[in-house]
């Protein structure tokens, strides 16, 4: 009788890359809630937007590369990069910033490389580095929270108008009644004033900085619900966090009136996404434990520096990209102790 | 009872063991024929000491222990030997090896045996050969010859015996079977284990969900005078892994590349143990063990006591097996146990376990996807390698960063292959690269060999023509001292002895006289005609004509001076 003759093992476990994929969605939902909630409708109707291109320009890659369409698309990592994109843009953005976004993300960051699993650097941070630097007006024109536009949620844009102002109709209500500086530009540009100066003076941080609070809120929540799951570690997440919380807490310390405080840091910007939704990518970053933490502490030192002396407001694209360059050395460094050896291979020493 | 450390990754598969516990061990039929490879343990294999056609009793040797790391096969029954050549056997490459074949007879008639009545008293020499000539091997997996470990005690100083009770592969129950029903056979066992290496802590290590097993090894325990401790260990696989064990019951890691006696410990699977006592007390040599028969393709999932030898068939027969739903066959546990594709096949003396599965329970593999390093093989590795890098290294053949990484130190337990989302059969590429570097240092060895035995003839050739040149040399020298004694003898004027003599020597200098003549007249006509012509060389001829007037000069005078033309 003809019995399939393999090699152990046998068995595997219930669990496959888009498994993998579903959860790290299913952990986004809490930020895009949030946003949905503070900000308006513009996140919901990108995310949309985003996974539609993610699909079009993935199956496009594929196609060229003569790859199985079905096989390749229905993993989902097009999924969760086009997500990861569409909640980090400003929602009110035009439609073609997540096009071109979504272009560089999937087709130059990930298939010019060789597809799921070969890219160097994150291509969603690819992406948005390249917008950033390519359309600042847009990329910074972050709309206020509801707080700061009325009493309560009904002062957002409704969808219609949402739509009306990403697709730029001509009836669409003028951008500037909505936007407003990010509490880090706030910081960023307060000029000669103290920190508790711009504090009091700034509606932004004064009232509303809540709302950004609450978004990095639920993108904790989501990175601890996938820690939970086991999909990913706590190593990059904890150590970058810690080391951005030293950093600033000693500057804070030092001169109170010229940082701002630790917990702003955690607070506000792309911070706890960039955490646990951008420095836990395993195919860009350090694999081992220990070169994980590495490569958290370097992220958190590159943030908070260019944060606070760089040009841009926020750091975490910039610290991604540099730290995914780094990923290969600090991997080489890092591995870890094998059972039955003194030393790890690095520390060894010895031919290489 | 004594700390449990803990082992780095493991992982939690299903356990499917209550399938297999229902019932007690079942005696299995004696088949028709017994077919019994000459290669059941690591090592040489054995060589046989039957013909075919002869007829052998249960129990009699019938191949013999080739070198130190080898077994002894004995007939699990009475028959005739038919046949002793190649035969398909349970091997991962799926590949035919020498066996024996016995046509049993049904009798199952005993030859003699020689049990020992009192071990204590004898040499353990003796004792550890009586272990060896009666072919125990371990029964864990590996089937490493026992007597060899029980020598360790000579130059090793062992301090911990370890009995490895853990049996962390799903599916298999064998081991948890024989601690219920044999307890007493064990503990004896390791009576006699302890009382050839003499350790100075005998640890079981059994994981916590065989409860009683470890009830009836505790009430065992209670009529032993030994002091020994019951070690149970959280259910993990790889637990019973030997390196595993170790550091779950001692702390220490085996160093890369030693034996676990390096540091004073030696393993031995609890199965082996009641296989010593058996053929100690009783002397009966290793024909028989407890196979697990499991899968949802059997009617009866329980565990047997099988002869060594018999084949696949007769057992999944006598377990009521379902053709229509066997999917996949395998031979010990589902992380580690080897595929068959032929039922043909026998059981030795390592098979715990043959799981015969339906497609629901092992379904083949899915395609692979690509690596996304997502680092779960990582966190369960049980030796804290990083296998997502040695994938990459053994897909990409950069077999030396895989080495660097520390490739060898792989158990090949599956753990990272299990786990791991996208599919990739990961240890099929880690026994990959390692037969590849094994491949490739072999043909470094051939070839560093030929180049040791190049250089060795090119040095041997050297020499040979040195010698030749010296003994040319020698020669050429003896030559040379032989002429001038001569010339000198010629040179010191001879008393010639007769007249004879002297007339030849007379005829002699006038030749040459005459010759050194003709020589000078040759030259002063050269000189002539070349003068005549304007030729070049002149000068030369010149003097060679001196020098040949010279020559004539002496050789008429010597003719004169010895006589000639006197008068």
């Amino acid at each position: 009788m003809a019995l399939i003759h393999l090699s152990s093992p046998h068995v595997s476990k219930a669990n496959s890359t888009a498994r993998v994929m579903r959860l790290v969605l299913v952990a986004m939902l809490p930020a895009l809630l949030a946003l949905t909630f503070f900000f308006g409708w513009g996140s919901l109707i990108h995310i949309f937007l985003a996974c539609t291109f993610a699909l079009i320009f993935e199956a496009f890659a594929l196609y060229l590369r003569q790859r199985s369409l079905r096989f390749f698309l229905s993993d989902g990592s097009a999924l969760v990069t086009a997500v990861l994109l569409a909640l980090a843009i400003p929602p009110m953005a035009p439609w073609w910033i997540t096009a071109v976004g979504m272009f560089s993300a999937i087709v130059i960051a990930k298939h010019l490389y060789g597809g799921l699993g070969q890219n160097p650097f994150n291509p969603a941070m690819v992406a948005y580095a390249l917008l950033l630097i390519s359309f600042p007006i847009e990329m910074t024109q972050w709309n206020a929270p509801f707080v700061l536009l009325g009493d309560s949620w009904q002062a957002l844009p409704s969808f219609s108008q949402t739509l009306a102002i990403i697709f730029n109709s001509p009836q669409a209500l003028s951008l500037d009644a909505f936007t407003g500086a990010t509490p880090l530009e706030v910081l960023k540009h307060k000029g000669s004033l103290t920190t508790e100066e711009i504090w009091r003076s700034s509606d932004v941080l004064s009232q509303a900085v809540f709302a950004w609070y609450g978004v990095s809120a639920a993108w904790l929540m989501g990175g601890i619900f996938l820690i939970y799951r086991k999909i990913m570690t706590w190593h990059a997440p904890l150590s970058m966090l810690v080391t951005l919380f030293i950093l600033a807490s000693l500057f804070y310390g030092g001169d109170p009136s010229n940082f701002a405080d630790p917990f702003v840091h955690l607070g506000v910007g792309a911070t706890m996404m960039g955490a646990f939704f951008i420095a836990t990518d395993p195919v860009s970053g350090a694999t081992s434990n220990k070169g994980k933490i590495v490569f958290g502490i370097g992220l958190g030192i590159l943030i908070y520096v260019i944060r606070t002396w760089g040009n841009y407001p926020d750091a975490v694209a910039f610290a991604v990209l540099l730290m995914n360059l780094s990923a290969p050395f600090i991997d080489q460094y890092t591995q870890p102790r094998s059972y039955g050896h003194k030393q790890s291979t690095s520390t060894r020493g010895g031919s290489r | 009872m004594s700390r449990i450390f803990s082992f780095h990754g493991g992982i939690h598969p299903p356990e499917n063991k209550k399938q297999s516990l229902g019932a007690n061990i079942r005696l299995a039929p004696i088949p028709a024929q017994l077919i019994l490879p000459l290669q059941q343990h690591i090592g040489k294999a054995a060589l046989p000491c039957v013909a075919i056609g002869e007829r052998v009793l249960k129990g009699q040797k019938i191949a013999e222990a080739n070198g130190r790391i080898s077994s002894s096969l004995h007939a699990p029954s009475s028959g005739v030997i038919t046949y002793i050549g190649p035969q398909p056997v349970p091997h991962a490459s799926g590949l035919e090896s020498d066996c024996i074949v016995i046509d049993t007879d049904g009798l199952d008639e005993w030859s003699t045996l020689s049990p020992i009545a009192d071990y204590l008293s004898m040499n353990k020499m003796d004792l550890i050969n009586h272990i060896r000539d009666l072919g125990i091997a371990g029964l864990g997996g590996a089937g490493f010859p026992t007597d060899v470990k029980l020598h360790l005690g000579d130059d090793h100083i062992i301090n911990t015996l370890i009995i490895n009770a853990a049996e962390c592969e799903p599916y298999i129950t064998a081991d948890d079977a024989l601690m219920r029903e044999r307890s007493d056979e064990i503990l004896a066992g390791i009576e006699i284990i302890a009382h050839l290496l003499k350790p100075s802590h005998i640890l079981i290590g059994i994981e916590d969900n065989k409860p009683q097993a470890i009830k009836a090894l505790d009430q065992a325990l209670r009529a032993s005078t030994l002091n020994i401790d019951i070690c149970v260990v959280p259910t993990k696989y790889p637990s019973g892994g030997e390196k595993q064990l170790i550091q779950l019951l001692t702390g220490i890691e085996v160093p890369s590349g030693s034996i676990p006696a390096d540091i004073g410990i030696v393993c031995q699977n609890v199965g082996t143990t009641a296989a010593i006592y058996r053929a100690v007390f009783k002397g009966e040599p290793l024909i028989s063990r407890v196979v697990t028969l499991t899968g949802y393709a059997l009617g009866h999932r329980q565990n047997y006591e099988v002869l060594i030898g018999t084949p696949f068939t007769t057992l999944l027969e006598a377990a009521e097996v379902n053709r229509t739903t066997l999917f996949r066959l395998v031979m010990g546990g589902p992380m580690m146990g080897i595929g068959v594709n032929d039922e043909r096949i026998p059981v030795i003396k390592t098979t715990n376990c043959i799981i015969a599965a339906t497609e629901d329970e092992m379904p083949p593999a899915l395609p692979a996807q690509p690596c996304i390093r997502c680092g779960m093989c990582e966190q369960v590795c049980p030796a804290s390698l990083l296998p997502q890098q040695l994938f990459w290294f053994a897909q990409g053949r950069e077999f030396d960063k895989a080495k660097q990484h520390n490739l060898f130190d792989c158990i090949e337990c599956g753990a990272c292959a299990y786990v791991c989302p996208s599919n990739i059969p990961l240890v099929q590429h880690y026994r990959f690269a390692k037969s590849e570097i094994r491949t490739e240092e072999f043909e470094q060895q051939k070839a560093s060999h030929a180049r040791i035995r190049f250089e060795a003839r090119q040095a041997r050739l050297e020499r040979e023509a040195a010698e030749k040149e010296l003994r040319r040399k020698e020669r050429a020298e003896a030559a040379a001292k032989q002429q001038a004694e001569r010339k000198l003898a010629e040179a010191t004027p001879k008393e010639l002895n007769s007249d004879e003599e002297k007339a030849a020597q007379i005829k002699q200098l006038k030749t040459a006289a005459s010759v050194a003549r003709t020589k000078l007249k040759k030259a002063n006509d050269a000189l002539k005609n070349a003068r005549e012509k304007g030729l070049e060389g002149i000068d030369k001829l010149e003097t060679t004509i001196l020098l040949l007037e010279q020559k004539a000069n002496e050789a008429q005078q010597a003719w004169i001076d010895a006589g000639g033309e006197q008068s």
